[in-house]
């Protein structure tokens, strides 16, 4: 079974790229990892349709495409909600379902959070590069030619599908709420003593401002509030993704899925592993604080998060199929 | 002979720095080559992949496949085993570049910066053999060491919105090529033809830290008839 042609592109949105869990190994060559920002709204579509959850998603900004399907599949759209509809009927959020061959889903418009993540059985194809097909733009490399979607681009699953998974819905508890003020938890970051200790305290403190001047490679907050004690510059270093920098305007950014391998700015924080997904649903205007915890309570709630996933992913494997 | 890190402190909740050195140095660049080669040599289960840098390594892990002080003991096993004897050298790379105005539009302008002739820049530029230190900022891109002072120039004052790929520039006192085209504020002294970056490759990158470049002066006919011969291959 060959792959198979499941949908065209009849308008792009605003920004609409594929993506998967990204690149690992290259990092040390200046390859950033790219992939999807919200892992969580990514590995829940893939199991809502049945996927073995690496498979590439399509990860929507703010405005949603209109997808044209050309043949029958099951689809899920989880992560921001953008008011999914199809054929102009509302759909629900984070559950799976069946579209036919001429169906159009479309999005009615940004209601809470910034990404929603559209999965297919078969997982999406796209340029396969050092082993993950997510576009990365700056390099214009990976997915639908190292782009974001444009009008009239053809998608196409990886593996053809001989029946259809039966739909399913992810259980209410599990679905995260997106909006209103966010904490993001972080560790002390590599250069937290290279700020003044008055704005390092006003740091964990008092509330961010989301600022429009992010995007994939980083959230910036608009206040400028961290006070650096001599220099703003350190000698180049590994970042990785969550880790805040401070450049000398003393602004945080907290880097995200395209940041750079290496930074040259001070580094006060990083947001834990499990914060990234809310970091990556930030819409500009809210409202953040940071908050410190230890790296053994970092460590132990990846675990329990990784556990959900895994129960998540065997429960909907013992699913039987139903023939639709 | 075993290496002592200076000490550790997390990048990130799955990142972790391994420090062994706070200035540039000779000494510190071989001590993180060593400690690299011995992480090749001990595969670990959890361990993702690692960045060097100037004065650290850093170590991606996954917690949910390795402890934290399981990665620390296992750190420190590493550090013991590393024998400098055994480092062997590294390999040097020859990087050509045509100094040509139509590739190094910036070349006079850091002649004049210097008090020297553009021939003198050039020649400033080839002779040392550049140390890479690290790589990161894009795919591909070396920072290197052992550029001369004398041919230091500060950033241009609005960057420009594009900068080709194999653009060879010069940034304060640091010297570097852009792999691939991308905004820029280094001045552009020259370009190779020489393609530093093939994402369709299994190895897209031609360079890693810890290699040697020397920059070899080229006419604009050898760098039309190699940049032929490299999009031919």
């Amino acid at each position: 079974m060959s792959a198979e042609e499941v949908c065209v592109v009849k308008k792009a949105g605003l920004f609409t790229t594929i993506q998967d869990a990204g690149r690992t190994g290259r990092q040390k060559k200046g390859i950033p990892p790219a992939g999807v920002m919200d892992e969580y709204a990514f590995e829940t579509a893939n199991i809502l349709t049945g996927n073995d959850g690496t498979e590439a998603v399509l990860e929507v900004t703010m405005l949603g495409p209109v997808l044209l399907f050309t043949k029958p599949a099951v689809i899920a759209v989880t992560g921001a909600d953008l008011q999914p509809s199809l054929n102009n009927k509302p759909v629900d959020n984070w559950h799976s379902f069946r579209v036919n061959d001429g169906d159009e889903l479309s999005f009615a418009g940004m209601k809470k959070g910034a990404r929603a993540y559209i999965a297919v059985q078969g997982g999406f194809d796209g340029d396969e590069i050092l082993g993950s097909r997510s576009t990365y733009v700056k390099a214009g490399f990976g997915g639908m030619n190292g782009r974001a979607l444009e009008k009239g681009d053809r998608l196409s699953t990886v593996r053809s599908v001989s029946m259809l998974k039966r739909c399913s819905r992810l259980p209410a508890p599990l679905i995260p709420e997106y909006g209103g003020e966010t904490v993001l938890r972080v560790l002390e970051g590599p250069e937290a003593s290279a700020f003044t200790e008055e704005s390092l305290a006003a740091f964990y403190h008092s509330g961010f401002t989301v600022s429009n001047e992010s995007d994939r490679m980083g959230c910036r907050m608009e206040e400028a509030s961290l006070v650096h004690r001599e220099s703003a510059d350190i000698l180049s270093d590994a970042v990785d993704t969550g880790t805040i920098q401070a450049a000398a305007d003393g602004r945080p950014m907290i880097l995200m899925a395209d940041r750079q391998t290496t930074g040259g700015y001070t580094r006060p924080a990083s947001v834990i592993q499990v914060d990234l997904p809310k970091a990556a649903q930030l819409v500009p205007g809210q409202t953040v604080t940071f908050k410190k915890v230890t790296l053994e309570h970092a460590h132990d709630l990846l675990k329990e998060q990784r556990r959900r996933i895994a129960a998540l992913r065997l429960a909907s494997k013992n699913m039987l199929p139903a023939g639709l | 002979m075993c290496v002592e890190p200076l000490q550790m402190n997390m990048v990130s909740d799955t990142a972790v720095r391994v420090i062994f050195g706070t200035v540039i140095s000779m000494e510190t660049h071989k001590n993180i080559r060593s400690f690299c080669r011995e992480l090749e040599k001990h595969p670990q289960k959890g361990i993702q992949e690692w960045v060097p840098s100037y004065t650290a390594v850093t170590i991606f892990y996954d917690p949910f496949l390795l402890s934290f002080d399981s990665l620390e003991a296992y750190i420190m096993n590493v550090c013991d085993s590393i024998e400098h004897h055994n480092l062997p050298d590294s390999m040097q790379v020859t990087i050509p570049v045509c100094y040509e105005e139509a590739f190094g539009p910036d070349l006079n302008q850091v002649a004049v910066h210097n008090q020297l002739t553009p021939e003198e820049v050039i020649e400033l530029h080839t002779e040392p053999e550049y140390l890479i230190h690290m790589m990161g900022f894009l795919p591909g891109f070396p920072y290197l060491g052992g550029m001369n002072e004398k041919i230091a120039a500060p950033r241009l004052d609005a960057p420009r919105m594009k900068v080709p790929a194999g653009s060879v520039g010069i940034a304060g006192s640091q010297t570097g090529v852009y792999p691939l085209e991308s905004p820029g504020g280094w001045n552009i002294i020259g370009r190779t033809p020489k393609k530093l970056f093939l994402p369709q490759e299994t190895d897209p990158v031609l360079l890693e830290a810890g290699m040697r470049i020397k920059f070899m002066p080229v006419t604009t006919d050898e760098f039309l008839e190699m940049e032929e011969k490299e999009a031919s291959c």
